[in-house]
């Protein structure tokens, strides 16, 4: 892999750009492997990574139905901040951002990381309690986060509409280290890194029927042939439930879509995240100059990609009575994306009945932000077969056991 | 726009009249039952991508729940019946089974 620096910039534009290579390789399947992901999005390849650099685990296939980064990864608002409520959400989600922080050197792309911070405001008397309570719970978990007045919300981020009629603004929970990165160059960049190791990525290869024997992971009949492995990750979002009914057995996750859209680009108005869970909508400004927006999940199962207009009719309400200066603003593209929710919001990363198979799923409304430490603690579960300190808690037997971990405040609306 | 019609007041209501209430006929499991029957029914979903059967309450109508058949991966509708009952009714079967022959029918 011929490394990105400035210095190829500029031989490259010395020989008319001839020099570049592939990002990745697109090999065909072998027949066999020592692990099998299944799903290119960022938690898989983030996972086909840390297992290669962290265990020295590179006979590794991730597997794609689709285009590598084209779910999930793709279609989320690239929000990344570490303010949970419970010890185990604020370690690896923090552990994520940490690793945001870094990962422009780390995997040598730039996947713009730009720790603006992320806001979450107060308003109303219940939600000012609840978040002086998180800003309380992260300086124990050693996450930087602090509660700021009105004024400093005011400073922050003036085009916010401070005394609204129905919902002033009473405070914020603010985190300085938060912000958001390039989604899209994530995905890339993990699998740029990956496919240097040796790790193959096989798109355009659906996963039609996993084989079992004795209560174990054979391999994986796929639309490119079977695939024998010795472990087998499901790292799949959305379709989790289809997976697992696959490998023969079921999760606690049902699939809804959550919507997300953009504004026509304007000159920079704003350089922080801003989030509004009361009203439910949040917005931030992308270095194109896009207001990129989100809001609400749906409540019904669907696998559509699309979802309804009356969400996004509500969040769009939600922010112009925020930000009444985008009230002209026209919208440039609205999307959705299939989400797995669990039941107390958290994720789950987790050993299976069937022996060998793992998943990683259950990260909802919340995914980007958690994609390298996700990647780091999974990567940790399929080579020990055992979990590590940051998967730990989230294990699937946590439903039966009632050890929930419940995060639908920190979540908010949407996260 | 999702519409269903409600088998009690039989008015056709978009889903902003609605309320969706998750997968149906769920088998529900008391105080002597087991952990693994108590998570199955509290946790596990089938969560389909294809026919899925599920309970809406007409929030803003007639205040009732009831049952709805639709499709997760198209968003079809095959019909409303009843919250009084265990199964969808068979005629809903059979209609789901013409529209989509690979449905291997409710269980």
């Amino acid at each position: 892999m011929k490394r990105y620096s400035a210095f190829a910039v500029f031989r490259e534009g010395l020989r008319y750009q001839a020099g570049w290579e592939r990002a990745w390789r697109s090999p065909d399947p072998k027949p066999a492997y020592d692990v099998v992901i299944v799903g290119a999005g960022g938690h898989g390849l983030a996972t086909a990574y840390y297992l290669g650099r962290n265990f020295g685990i590179t006979n590794v296939a991730v597997l794609e139905k689709g285009w590598l980064g084209g779910g999930n990864t793709g279609r989320n608002t690239t929000i990344i901040r570490s303010n949970y409520l419970q010890d185990p959400s604020a370690a690896i989600y923090e552990k994520a951002r940490s690793l945001y922080e870094t990962m422009s050197q780390d995997l040598n792309m730039n996947v713009m990381f730009s720790p603006r911070g992320v806001m979450m405001l107060a308003q109303t008397e219940h939600e000012k309690r609840g978040y002086l309570r998180t800003a309380h719970a992260n300086a124990y978990q050693g996450v930087k986060t602090e509660f700021i007045t009105p004024d400093r919300v005011r400073k922050l981020c003036p085009i916010i509409n401070i005394d609204g009629p129905r919902y002033p603004v009473l405070g914020a929970l603010w985190q300085e280290r938060g912000g958001t990165a390039r989604h899209d160059a994530v995905a890339w960049a993990y699998a740029r890194a990956c496919s240097n190791m040796g790790i193959d990525i096989i798109q355009q290869c659906e996963v039609t029927a996993v084989r079992r024997e004795n209560g174990r992971v054979r391999g994986v009949e796929t639309s490119k042939g079977t695939i024998d492995c010795a472990k087998l990750a499901l790292i799949v979002a959305g379709h989790s439930g289809v997976l697992a009914e696959m490998a023969g057995f079921r999760l606690p996750i049902e699939s809804v879509a959550l919507q997300a859209l953009v504004s026509e680009p304007i000159k920079p108005c704003m350089d922080v995240v801003v989030m509004a869970n009361t009203v439910h909508g949040y917005m931030s400004q992308s270095d194109k100059g896009e207001m990129v927006i989100g809001g609400g999940a749906d409540g019904f199962n669907n696998y559509t990609q699309r979802g309804s207009f009356h969400h996004i009719e509500e969040t769009v309400r939600a922010l112009v009575e925020t930000f009444p200066m985008i009230s002209r603003l026209k919208m440039l593209r609205q999307w959705g994306g299939i989400v797995d929710m669990t039941g107390d919001r958290s994720p789950i990363l987790s050993k299976t009945p069937l022996t060998g198979c793992y998943v990683n799923c259950g990260w909802g409304t919340g995914g980007f932000k958690s994609i390298p430490g996700s990647g780091w603690a999974m990567a940790e579960l399929v080579a020990n077969d055992a979990p590590g300190p940051l998967a730990a808690a989230f294990g699937l037997e946590r439903f039966r056991e009632g050890r929930f971990i419940d995060e639908s405040v920190a979540a908010g609306v949407a996260h | 726009m999702l519409i269903l019609e409600c088998p009690y007041c039989g008015v056709k209501a978009d889903e902003t009249e609605l309320h969706p209430g998750g997968e149906a006929h769920l088998k529900r499991f008391g105080p002597e039952s087991s952990d693994e029957e108590f998570e199955a029914y509290l946790f596990e979903r089938k969560n389909r991508k294809g026919v899925h059967f599920e309970r809406w309450r007409h929030v803003y109508g007639c205040g009732k729940w009831f049952h709805a058949a639709r499709a997760t991966d198209t968003l079809e509708v095959f019909g409303t019946y009843s919250a009084q009952t265990n199964a969808p009714p068979d005629d809903l079967i059979k209609k789901i089974k013409q529209k989509r022959p690979d449905f291997g029918g409710y269980e």
